[in-house]
């Protein structure tokens, strides 16, 4: 009985409590200077605008290196960010303008069809990746696919310096191998990171989406031909 | 007093299990009791029926109950609704993509596949890698026939992913929509043992497709009679499997309708891969330069 009426009055036992005069009331009652310390280690109003850019620039940087070293760290899934897919998107666009699609109605890819189609592309992907039970967030996976783009990036930038030279048979074996070996390196890099959240009786169709992705964005690239 | 209401509470579950197992004819209404009237009665639709309908009936339901998930009436608006239909493994795709290639007489697709799970995993990516081959391929087998000529210009064409992706999503999905109201309709009037439902529809006309696939990658090489045989092959294929699907859900009724069905489904399989093959396959002229073509067509015309 006695316990049902404390549950009911929860603070009621504490008005009975009073502190006699002759027991000095101590303790520390200072706030905790050691957490507002750290507070500030963490606050970025008063830091110089330089720094705050270098370290979005180092933590973009980071995650490049991640793509490279396609090693299982949870880094690049941690903390995500758009900048860097941003980046490589609008670099892939403009490479792959000034192409045919200038002088041509039926030409190459146009500047948003590329990026509707990395972006789109990389929304259906990480929709089927969610809709199939997979524990990864939606932005997580768009960071990664986006960041996975790179290889193909630079694949990029090789064919339009290996373009520069001529554009014969052995041109083509080059940006050939150049486009298969970066289109293995993305599927490979972005699937050491999205497989992972997936049962392991439903790795492969994950997997599909992301090879298909990867491939027509590699069919863009290697396509490309300059306007002569 | 909570912890003792749940042995009563699960013992009365028990009783009612008991009575249906009891006297199984008995009217009672109740969801399992509706849920293994449906079942029995696509079975005995089905080509595949068989004496073990009879002699285990608890076993198939509890098997079908397994396979299919359980399944919860979710509003549509929620991401679980769409989730039901990407409950699928891979050795389930598998199965559904070689069952779609190799129709087997008397193999019905939605019921010896699909058996009340569609998913709609294996339409969509069978759809985009269609439409994917299909421009690539077609841009190629262009590429290999004026391979050598002195005034082609190699373009990517990538417009052409547009077009064949208008194409075949709306075949793939106007086509069962069309379907599945007209089964409906007819379900009204004549009642039929088989009725699909419109996911169901979508899954077969989705998975009927991936037999074009390799179909459309041959088309690469630049032999028109290699291109008429494996059109005529992916067609039988598909086609088949279609018929075969959607012949009990028509077999009560009139002969006139069956054929119209039947042919309707042909058609429009037919009018997809040729229409493809015509558009994207058809190796324009050479890209002359502009300015002499127009110096040279136009005192002719």
């Amino acid at each position: 009985m006695a316990a049902a009426e404390e549950a009911s009055k929860p603070f009621a036992g504490l008005s009975d409590v009073s502190i006699s005069e002759d027991i000095p009331v101590e303790g520390d009652i200072s706030v905790p200077v050691g957490s507002s310390r750290r507070d500030d280690e963490f606050s970025t109003l008063d830091e110089p605008v330089k720094e705050t850019i270098l370290r979005d620039l180092r933590a973009v940087g980071n995650k490049f290196v991640h793509v490279l070293y396609p090693k299982r760290s949870s880094a690049l899934l941690r903390d995500w960010d758009l900048w860097g897919p941003l980046l490589l998107c609008v670099t892939l666009a403009l490479l792959l303008q000034g192409g045919a699609a200038d002088s041509d109605d039926q030409g190459g890819p146009q500047f948003a069809e590329v990026f509707v189609i990395v972006w789109f592309g990389s929304i259906i992907i990480t929709l089927n990746s969610k809709l199939l039970g997979g524990t990864i967030s939606f932005f997580q996976s768009l960071c990664v696919l986006g960041y996975c783009i790179m290889p193909l990036t630079v694949a990029m930038v090789v064919c339009r310096i290996v373009l520069m030279g001529g554009s014969g048979a052995v041109s083509f074996a080059v940006r050939l191998a150049v486009v298969t070996v970066s289109f293995g390196w993305s599927t490979f890099a972005s699937t050491a990171f999205l497989a992972d959240s997936q049962p392991p009786n439903r790795k492969a169709l994950v997997v599909y989406p992301v090879f298909l992705f990867y491939f027509v964005i590699g069919w863009m690239i290697l396509t490309f031909s300059p306007s002569q | 007093m909570a912890s003792t209401n749940d042995p009563f509470q699960f013992q009365e579950f028990e009783e009612a299990g008991n009575l249906l197992e009891a006297n199984r004819d008995a009217t009672t209404i109740s969801i399992e009791d509706e849920a293994i009237q449906t079942e029995n009665q696509r079975k005995s639709g089905g080509l595949t029926a068989g004496g073990d309908d009879d002699e285990d009936p608890l076993a198939y339901d509890d098997k079908s109950e397994l396979l299919s998930g359980q399944k919860k009436s979710v509003p549509f608006w929620t991401f679980e609704y769409y989730q039901q239909f990407f409950d699928i493994e891979t050795h389930h795709v598998k199965e559904r993509i070689i069952g779609s290639v190799l129709p087997w007489p008397g193999k019905n697709f939605i019921q010896v596949y699909l058996r009340r799970n569609p998913d709609l995993y294996g339409p969509f990516w069978i759809c985009t890698t269609l439409v994917f081959a299909i421009a690539i391929s077609g841009n190629i087998s262009n590429f290999l026939v004026h391979l050598g000529k002195p005034h082609y210009k190699y373009t990517p064409e990538f417009g052409k992913v547009t077009i064949a992706a208008t194409a075949i999503f709306s075949y793939a999905w106007l086509v069962p929509l069309a379907l599945w109201g007209f089964l409906l309709w007819r379900n009204n009037k004549i009642m039929n043992l088989v009725s699909y439902s419109f996911m169901e529809i979508v899954c077969v006309y989705g998975y009927s497709l991936s037999i074009y696939i390799p179909a459309v990658v041959l088309w690469i090489l630049p032999y028109q009679w290699l291109r008429w045989t494996s059109i005529v092959v992916a067609l039988c294929l598909s086609g088949s499997v279609l018929m075969m699907t959607f012949w009990p859900a028509v077999r009560d009724d009139h002969p006139k309708v069956i054929i119209a069905v039947m042919s309707a489904i042909v058609v429009f399989n037919a009018l997809l891969a040729v229409g493809c093959k015509a558009y994207f396959f058809s190796n324009p002229q050479p890209d002359l330069p502009p300015n002499s073509t127009a110096i040279e067509v136009q005192p002719s015309s």
